[in-house]
C-alpha cells in the first residue's frame, strides 16, 4: 500500500531543530499516550497484576487471607517441587514432546516449501498452498476431537480399517506409548502448511540469473535446491529454528488437556498441564505456582539466551 | 529455461508427492463431512470413505433442534464480536502511536511490553485474578481478557514504518492537523488492511478457544461453542459405558438404546464440522490476508 499523498505534499526544508519544552510537547503529543494508554492498562493488569500475584509461590496461600495476606514461606514450594518425584516425570514428558515436535516438525514445512517452490502449474500451486494452510486455523478442539472419533473402538474408521486389513482393534488414546504420536502429529499435520510462508516468502527472493547459470552448466533440479536455494534461505531457517529452540520448555497445555485419558497421564502430563490439572482442579495454588514459576523463569533463561544468539547472528529477532 | 529429462521427472514426482500430502491435509476433514450425511450404520460397518452412503442431513436437524448448542453458537458469535473489536482498536492505538518517532518514552513502553513475551505470572495467578475481580463466570472474562497481543501490535507497528514516513505527518501538521486528527483522518482511513489481517486473528483465535471457558464460565448456559464440543467428545466414552448397562435390561430398550448411541454418533460428526464451518467458509477468501501479516511479521520490526 502506498500513500498517495507523500508525493504532492511539500518537503518540509530546515525544520526548526529548537528545543521543545515538556509542556508544550505534551500539549501537542497528548493524543500519542491516550492511544497507548488502554493497551498499557491491559498489561498492567493482565501481565503485570499475575507476576505480582505470583508471589504466593512463596507464600503458605490461605484463600480468606487472599495472596497479600499469606504467610511467607521462602522457598518451600520450590524445594518440594524439585524434589517431587513427579518432577522428574514432568521434565521427561515435557522434553520427550518438544524435543519429538521439534524433529518432526521442523523439518517439515522447510522440506514443503522447497516441495511447493518446485511447482510450475500457478493454479495447482494454489490449490496446494489454500489447503495445506487450512488446518492452521481449526481449533485444537475440532483437531483432537476428530482424533478421538477416527480412532475410537468399535466405531472409529481407523480401528475399522486395521480390522478390515486383518489387524486388532485397540483403544488407541489410552495407550501411554501411543500419546506423543498423536500430540506431534496432530501438530505437524496443523502447522505444516502454514510454516511454509515464511520460507517461501524467502525463496522468492533466490537469484534467478544464478540458477541459470547453474542450469547451462548443467546442475540437476537437487543440486540448484541444495546449492542456491538452501543457502540463500538459510539465515531465516537458523532464525526460526533459534525461536523454537528458546520456547522448548513451553509444551500446549491445552491439546494436552484434550488428548489425555486417565491411563496416559504418566506419559502426557507436562509442566503446563500439571498446573491445570493440580492447581485450578486440586485448588493447590501456591505450590503449583511455584512450579508454574519454576517453568517461567527457565523458559526466561531459555528465551533469552537463544534470541540473543539469533541478534548476534545479525537477523531479525524478537526485539 | 530448457528443462531436461531429470527436471520434468523431478517435476512430476514433486507434483504426485505433493498431490498425496494436500490429500492428507484434506481428508480427515472431508471423512468427517461424509461421516456426518452418511448413514451411521454404514459408516461404522466401513463402507463410506470416498462418496456419502445414505445421504441425510438428520444430525444436522438435531443440532438445529438442540438448544444447548444454538446458545453455544450465539455465546461464540458475541464473545468473538466484541473480543475483536476489543483487541484490534487497542492494538492498531497503540501500534500507530508506538510507530512516532515523535513520541518520546517510546524505548521505556516498548521494554514494558516485550518483557511480557518471555516471562509471565503463569496461570494459576492469572486464575486467582481473574477471581479476585469478580469475573468468574461472566461476559468480561471470555471478552476483555483477549487484549492485544505484543506480537501482532509489533506487526502492526512495522505496517504503520513501513507505510508512514515523518514527512507525512509534517505536513499534515502543518496543514494544521492535530494528532488526534491526524490518527482518525490520515493513518486510521488508510489502515483498512492491516485492520483487516488483525480482526481476522483475533476473531479466529477467540472463535477457536475453549481454554477461558473451561476455567472461567461455571454455568454451561454461557459456554462457547467450542467448549459444548469438547465436553461432547470428553463424555463420549462415559456414554458407551452407560448404554452397554442398560442394554441388559430388555432387547427393545437395547435396541432405542442403540438408535440413540447411533444418533449422537453423527451429531458429533456434525457438531465437528459446524463449529469449524464459520472459519473453514471465510478462510478461501481471507486467507491472502492471513499471509500478508506473516510476511509483514517476517520483516524486522
Amino acid at each position: 500500500m502506498s500513500v498517495p499523498a507523500a508525493a504532492n505534499a511539500p518537503k518540509v526544508i530546515n525544520k526548526p531543530k529548537k528545543k521543545m519544552g515538556l509542556g508544550r510537547y505534551l500539549y501537542e503529543y497528548w493524543p500519542l499516550y491516550l492511544l497507548v494508554a488502554p493497551a498499557i492498562i491491559y498489561y498492567a493488569i493482565f501481565a503485570y497484576g499475575p507476576m505480582y500475584g505470583a508471589q504466593i509461590a512463596f507464600k503458605n496461600y490461605r484463600a480468606k487471607l487472599a495472596v497479600t495476606g499469606s504467610e511467607w514461606i521462602g522457598l518451600k514450594h520450590f524445594i518440594r517441587f524439585v524434589n517431587d518425584p513427579f518432577f522428574w516425570i514432568l521434565l521427561k514428558n515435557t522434553l520427550t514432546l518438544s524435543i519429538y515436535s521439534l524433529i518432526a516438525g521442523f523439518p517439515v514445512p522447510l522440506i514443503l516449501a522447497f516441495m511447493i517452490n518446485e511447482v510450475t502449474n500457478k493454479p495447482y500451486k494454489k490449490t496446494i498452498q489454500m489447503i495445506t494452510y487450512a488446518p492452521h486455523f481449526l481449533s485444537d478442539v475440532v483437531v483432537c476431537g476428530m482424533i478421538a472419533m477416527f480412532f475410537a473402538m468399535d466405531r472409529g474408521i481407523v480401528n475399522i480399517a486395521i480390522e478390515a486389513l486383518g489387524g486388532q482393534q485397540r483403544e488407541w488414546l489410552v495407550i501411554p506409548a501411543v500419546f506423543k504420536h498423536f500430540y506431534v502429529w496432530s501438530g505437524v499435520w496443523k502447522g505444516a502448511g502454514w510454516g511454509t510462508i515464511i520460507y517461501l516468502a524467502s525463496l522468492a527472493s533466490v537469484d534467478q540469473e544464478v540458477v541459470e547459470a547453474a542450469v547451462i552448466d548443467g546442475a540437476t533440479k537437487i543440486q540448484r535446491i541444495w546449492y542456491i536455494d538452501f543457502p540463500t534461505i538459510k539465515p531465516t531457517v537458523v532464525i526460526n529454528l533459534l525461536l523454537s529452540l528458546g520456547g522448548i520448555l513451553g509444551t500446549s497445555s491445552e491439546k494436552i488437556i484434550l488428548l489425555q485419558r486417565e491411563p496416559t497421564i504418566m506419559a502426557s502430563e507436562t509442566y503446563a498441564s500439571y498446573l491445570y490439572n493440580q492447581g485450578i482442579m486440586n485448588g493447590s495454588y501456591d505450590y503449583t505456582s511455584a512450579a508454574g514459576m519454576f517453568q517461567s523463569i527457565v523458559n526466561f533463561i531459555l528465551l533469552s539466551f537463544f534470541n540473543w544468539i539469533s541478534n548476534k547472528l545479525g537477523e531479525a529477532s524478537l526485539w | 529455461m530448457k528443462r531436461t529429462k531429470g527436471d520434468v521427472i523431478f517435476d512430476w514426482i514433486n507434483c504426485i508427492i505433493l498431490g498425496l500430502i494436500t490429500f492428507i491435509m484434506i481428508y480427515p476433514l472431508y471423512l468427517t463431512i461424509l461421516a456426518s450425511i452418511s448413514d451411521i450404520v454404514a459408516w461404522q460397518g466401513g463402507r463410506v470413505y470416498i462418496v456419502p452412503i445414505g445421504l441425510n442431513f438428520e444430525a444436522y436437524q438435531n443440532i438445529y433442534r438442540d438448544g444447548t448448542i444454538w446458545r453455544g453458537y450465539m455465546n461464540s458469535i458475541i464473545y468473538t464480536v466484541i473480543g475483536t473489536l476489543y483487541n484490534v482498536a487497542m492494538t492498531i492505538m497503540c501500534a500507530y502511536a508506538m510507530s512516532r518517532d515523535n513520541m518520546k518514552g517510546k524505548q521505556f513502553i516498548n521494554l514494558f511490553f516485550i518483557f511480557t513475551m518471555y516471562f509471565g505470572g503463569g496461570m494459576i495467578p492469572y486464575y486467582l485474578l481473574i477471581k479476585q475481580l469478580g469475573w468468574i463466570n461472566t461476559l468480561w472474562v471470555m471478552t476483555l481478557t483477549n487484549g492485544m497481543s505484543v506480537f501482532n501490535m509489533i506487526i502492526t507497528r512495522t505496517f504503520y514504518r513501513s507505510n508512514f514516513s515523518n514527512e507525512i505527518y509534517e505536513a499534515a501538521k502543518i496543514d494544521g492537523a492535530g494528532e488526534l486528527r491526524i490518527f482518525l483522518q490520515m493513518a486510521l482511513p488508510l489502515s483498512g488492511s492491516i485492520i483487516a489481517v488483525m480482526s481476522l486473528y483475533a476473531g479466529v483465535g477467540i472463535w477457536n478457544s475453549w481454554f477461558g471457558g473451561l476455567l472461567y464460565i461455571t454455568s454451561p448456559s454461557k459456554y462457547p461453542l467450542a467448549l459444548i464440543l469438547r465436553t461432547i467428545i470428553i463424555e463420549m466414552a462415559n456414554f458407551d459405558i452407560q448404554v452397554t448397562s442398560s442394554a441388559l435390561e430388555s432387547a427393545e430398550e437395547a435396541q432405542r438404546q442403540l438408535e440413540i448411541s447411533r444418533m449422537q454418533e453423527s451429531m458429533r460428526y456434525a457438531l465437528i464440522f459446524v463449529s469449524s464451518a464459520p472459519v473453514l467458509i471465510a478462510y478461501p477468501f481471507v486467507q491472502k490476508h492471513f499471509v500478508k501479516g506473516v510476511l509483514i511479521g517476517s520483516v524486522k520490526g
